[in-house]
C-alpha cells in the first residue's frame, strides 16, 4: 500500500494488529527509467491538510535536459509506429490504470482533498480520457488530412504529422485528470513529451508513470519531472530541441509568468498553447468537460506531398 | 551550329497607369497620412522612381484598425456567408479582368519576369479569391470544430517576392471567414496592393473591411503591437517572425507565421535527369530565387553528381537574364539594392569558405540590380551558403550516397518549409516524404502552388498553414474558445 492510503493508520512499531508498511520512494520518470534527481534534491509533499505524504524528487535543469534528450531519442520510433499500434498502447494505459484505480483514488483524494465518490469519478474520467484519445490515433489522418483537388495533373495530399518533442506544464490543481488531459492529446499523434507535473500535487503523476512504464509505452515517449515549476519551466521553454509547449500548468503556479515562458519559446518558434483565461490571467479550466480536438491539432504539422500524374 | 537569337519581345507598359503619389487606403478611400513620411518605390530593373508612397505612422495604423473594427462590428462580421462569398467572387473576377494590368505592374515594381507574373502570380491570386469565396457560406462543413466564427480584426504583413499573390493568400481566407483586415505590403513592392484597392472599390466592398497601409518595418511593428488586433499573419524572414512571436508573447493575439526556408532538392541516381535538371532550375531560379521554399540546396547522389552538374551548367547557359517585361526573360532583376548586397555578401562567404563558384557568365544590364545565376559545388553542410537563406539565384550543391544520408542532410537545418525528391522509385518517394521534416514535399516536381493545397512550414519556418481547408483554421475560433 502506498503512504497515502496508510496515512492516519497506526504506525507504531510493534503494534500487534498492524504491519509496518513499505513506503514508496517517488522518483522522476525519464527515458523509461525512474531516476532520482541528478541534483540529489527532494521536497516535501503534503496532503490537502498539510500532513506529510512523501519526499518527491525536486527535478533540476539537468533533469529537464536529460528528459528532452530521452524524448528526442524516442521520437522517431514513436512517430514512426503505426497509428493502430499507438492506439493500442494508449488503450493499454487505460487498462493498467483501471487495475490500479484504488491507488489512484487514494492519491487523488490525498492530493486534492476530494471526497471518495468525487475522487472515484475523477479517476474514472482520467481512465476514460485515455480510451477516448486511444480511439483517435488511427482517425486523425483521415479527419484532418485529405486529397487536395489542385488545378493541374498532380496527386496532392495533406496529412498530419507530430510536431516533435513537446514540453507540458501539467495543471497545478487537477493532478491526475488534468495531467492525462494534457498528455494524451500530445502523444496520441506520435509526439514525445516532457511533463512538469503539478508542483504541490505530484504523486498521482509518478504513479501514472508506473502505469505508463508497464503499458508498452516506449521509454522516453513520456517523461515526468516533479519539482518547482518556476525553476524548471524556463529551461524547457527556452530549450532549442523542444518544438512546442503547453502552458496549461502556468495557472496558479508559484512564481510563473506564462508570458515570460512564451517569450522564451519564441527563440526557436515553438508552437505555444497558452493557458486558459483572459488577458494576462491564467485559469485552470474544468478538465471534466469533454475535450475537443484542439489540444491534438495544436501539436500537429500538416505535410503536403505533390506528385505529377502521367502515363 | 547556328543558334537562333531572340528578338526583344517586350510587354507594353501602356496598360498600367502609375500615379505620381499614393496615400493610404483606409475605410474605403485613399487618405492623407497623419504624421507619416513618404518613400519612393523603384523599378529594380532600371532604378527608375515609379511613385511616391506613404510610410504610415502609428496614428495611421490606429485609424486603419479603428476602421477595420467598425467594419467588423457593423457590417462584415454579421454579414451572411453567402454575401461575403459574393464579394470575394467579385474580387476574383475583377483580378481576372484586370490581369494584364496587374502582371505588368507587378513586373515593373518587383523585377520578376512578365511570364511569371502573367502565368503564376496573378492567376493564382485570382484563384485564391475564387477558392475562398466558396468557403464563406460553408465553414461549418470544413471540419474546423463546432460553431466556426471570425476572430475580429486581422493584421497582415507581407513580403516583396510575390506581392499580389501573398496579399491574396492573406486577404482571401480572412474575409471568407468574416474577419476584417489591415494589411501592409512590403516597402519595395507596394504598387500592386495599391492597385488592388481600386479593385475593392470596383467590387463595392464595404469600407473598412480591407485597409491597406504602406510603409516599412515601423509600420509593421505598429500593426503587430496594436492592442485592438486579434490576429496576425506574417510572411517574411524567420528573424522578423521571431520578433513578432516575442511581441505577442503574453497577449491573447493569435499568429500564423510563414517564414524562411533552406529546402533540399534531392536527386537520386535513378531520377529522369532531363526532368530533374528542369526541376532544379525551376526550384532555385524561379523568381530570381526570391522564394522562401526555393530548392536552394541540391542534394545529388554521388554516382551522378558530375553528370548532373554538367547538364545543369549547360542548361543555365541558356537562361535569359534581363528585362522583366520581355516575354522571353527567364530571370529578372533582384528586387532591391539591399537584397543584392545580401546575396553578394553570402556568395562571397561561400567562396571564402572554400566552395567552388560558377556562374553562367551572361551579360547584365548596366542599370538596375542584377545577379547571374550561380552554382556552388563542393559545398559542405557547415558552409553559410548551406545553412543560411540566400533568397537569390544561388544554388549550393552537396552530395550523398544513401537515402538515409540524404534525409539526415536534408533535415539538418532549423528550417522546414519544403523539400524535393527526384526518383523513379515509388516506394522511395513515399519513404522519403515521410522522413523529411518539411511542410511541402514536391516529388518529381517543384515549386507548385494551388489555393486548395496547404502551404507552410515545420520548425523555424513558422507555424500555421495557408491555403486549402487547413488555412481556414488560422482565421476562426471554434467551440467555447473566445
Amino acid at each position: 500500500m502506498s503512504a497515502t492510503v496508510s496515512a492516519g493508520t497506526t504506525r507504531g512499531p510493534g503494534a500487534a494488529d498492524t504491519r509496518v508498511d513499505v513506503r514508496k520512494t517517488y522518483k522522476l520518470y525519464i527515458g523509461g527509467k525512474f531516476p532520482r534527481s541528478e541534483s540529489g534534491r527532494s521536497y516535501e509533499v503534503v496532503d490537502h491538510r498539510g500532513r506529510f505524504l512523501a519526499n518527491a524528487a525536486q527535478g533540476s535543469r539537468k533533469d529537464a535536459r536529460d528528459a528532452v534528450v530521452a524524448a528526442r531519442a524516442a521520437f522517431a520510433g514513436w512517430a514512426g509506429s503505426t497509428a493502430y499500434n499507438r492506439g493500442q498502447v494508449l488503450y493499454r494505459v487505460a487498462e493498467v490504470m483501471e487495475g490500479r484505480r484504488a491507488q489512484f483514488v487514494a492519491e487523488v483524494r490525498a492530493s486534492e482533498g476530494l471526497a471518495e465518490r468525487r475522487a472515484e469519478a475523477v479517476v474514472s474520467q482520467a481512465i476514460d480520457r485515455w480510451v477516448w484519445y486511444a480511439g483517435w490515433a488511427d482517425k486523425l489522418a483521415q479527419v484532418l488530412g485529405g486529397l487536395n483537388p489542385v488545378a493541374g495533373p498532380y496527386f496532392d495530399i495533406s496529412a498530419p504529422e507530430p510536431t516533435g518533442v513537446v514540453g507540458v506544464l501539467a495543471p497545478q490543481g487537477s493532478s491526475l485528470l488534468g495531467l492525462v488531459s494534457v498528455v494524451a492529446p500530445v502523444v496520441v499523434s506520435g509526439n514525445t513529451v516532457v511533463v512538469l507535473t503539478s508542483e504541490q500535487r505530484p504523486l498521482p503523476a509518478i504513479t501514472l508513470s508506473e502505469a505508463l512504464a508497464t503499458s508498452d509505452v516506449p521509454g522516453g515517449v513520456v517523461n515526468l519531472i516533479t519539482g518547482r515549476t518556476a525553476e524548471v519551466a524556463p529551461w524547457i521553454a527556452s530549450h532549442r530541441d523542444v518544438n512546442a509547449i503547453d502552458l496549461a500548468g502556468a495557472a496558479a503556479a508559484d512564481g510563473v509568468s506564462w508570458g515570460d515562458l512564451e517569450l522564451a519559446a519564441a527563440e526557436n518558434l515553438k508552437r505555444v498553447v497558452r493557458p486558459a483565461g483572459a488577458g494576462s490571467d491564467a485559469v485552470e479550466p474544468d478538465w471534466s468537460r469533454t475535450p475537443d480536438l484542439s489540444r491534438v491539432t495544436s501539436f500537429l504539422e500538416t505535410k503536403t506531398v505533390w506528385h505529377p500524374k502521367g502515363r | 551550329m547556328a543558334t537562333f537569337e531572340y528578338a526583344p519581345a517586350p510587354e507594353s507598359r501602356s496598360v498600367v497607369d502609375i500615379r505620381p503619389s499614393y496615400g493610404l487606403f483606409i475605410d474605403g478611400a485613399f487618405t492623407e497620412s497623419q504624421g507619416g513620411s513618404a518613400f519612393k518605390s523603384v523599378n529594380p530593373a532600371t532604378e527608375e522612381v515609379l511613385a511616391e508612397v506613404t510610410a504610415a505612422s502609428e496614428a495611421d495604423v490606429d485609424r486603419a484598425v479603428a476602421a477595420a473594427r467598425r467594419a467588423y462590428q457593423g457590417v462584415w462580421g454579421r454579414m451572411s456567408g453567402t454575401d461575403r462569398g459574393k464579394y470575394l467572387f467579385r474580387i476574383a473576377r475583377l483580378l481576372q479582368e484586370r490581369s494584364r494590368e496587374f502582371a505588368v505592374l507587378e513586373s515593373i515594381d518587383n523585377g520578376k519576369p512578365i511570364k511569371e507574373s502573367r502565368d503564376v502570380d496573378v492567376p493564382l491570386a485570382a484563384a485564391h479569391f475564387f477558392y475562398h469565396a466558396g468557403w464563406a457560406d460553408k465553414l461549418e462543413y470544413a471540419g474546423l470544430g463546432t460553431d466556426p466564427r471570425p476572430l475580429g480584426v486581422v493584421g497582415q504583413v507581407i513580403p516583396w517576392n510575390f506581392p499580389l499573390l501573398m496579399l491574396a493568400w492573406k486577404v482571401a481566407p480572412a474575409l471568407a471567414t468574416g474577419n476584417t483586415v489591415v494589411i501592409k505590403p512590403a516597402e519595395t513592392t507596394p504598387l500592386s496592393a495599391l492597385l488592388f484597392a481600386e479593385v475593392l472599390q470596383q467590387a463595392d466592398l464595404p469600407p473598412g473591411v480591407v485597409n491597406i497601409v504602406t510603409g516599412a518595418g515601423a509600420t509593421g511593428q505598429a500593426i503587430v503591437d496594436h492592442p485592438d488586433i486579434d490576429k496576425l499573419a506574417f510572411t517574411g524572414s524567420t528573424g522578423v517572425g521571431k520578433m513578432i512571436a516575442r511581441s505577442i508573447a503574453g497577449t491573447r493575439k493569435k499568429a500564423t507565421l510563414e517564414l524562411g526556408g533552406k529546402a533540399a532538392n534531392i536527386v537520386f541516381d535513378d531520377a529522369p535527369l532531363d526532368q530533374a535538371v528542369e526541376g532544379i532550375v525551376n526550384g532555385i531560379f524561379f523568381n530570381q530565387g526570391h522564394v522562401c521554399c526555393a530548392g536552394s540546396r541540391l542534394l545529388v547522389q554521388e554516382s551522378i553528381a558530375e553528370e548532373v552538374e554538367r547538364r545543369l551548367k549547360r542548361r543555365l547557359g541558356t537562361l535569359r537574364v534581363g528585362d522583366p517585361l520581355d516575354k522571353n526573360t527567364d530571370v529578372g532583376a533582384i528586387n532591391s539594392q539591399a537584397q543584392l548586397q545580401r546575396i553578394t555578401e553570402l556568395t562571397a562567404a561561400g567562396e571564402a569558405e572554400g566552395a567552388e563558384r560558377w556562374d553562367n557568365g551572361c551579360e547584365l544590364p548596366a542599370k538596375g540590380f542584377w545577379f547571374r545565376p550561380t552554382v556552388f559545388t563542393g559545398v559542405s553542410q557547415t558552409h553559410r551558403i548551406a545553412q543560411e537563406e540566400i533568397f537569390g539565384p544561388v544554388l549550393s550543391v552537396l552530395t550523398f550516397r544513401t537515402p538515409h544520408e540524404a534525409v539526415a542532410k536534408a533535415n539538418n537545418t532549423p528550417y522546414g518549409l519544403s523539400a524535393g525528391i527526384w526518383t523513379e522509385k515509388g516506394s522511395r518517394i513515399l519513404w522519403m516524404a515521410d522522413q523529411l521534416r518539411a511542410g511541402v514535399v514536391w516529388a518529381n516536381t517543384f515549386n507548385k502552388f494551388d489555393p486548395t493545397s496547404p502551404f507552410g512550414g515545420y520548425k523555424e519556418s513558422g507555424y500555421g498553414r495557408e491555403g486549402g481547408r487547413h488555412g481556414l483554421y488560422a482565421y476562426v475560433a471554434t467551440g467555447d474558445a473566445k
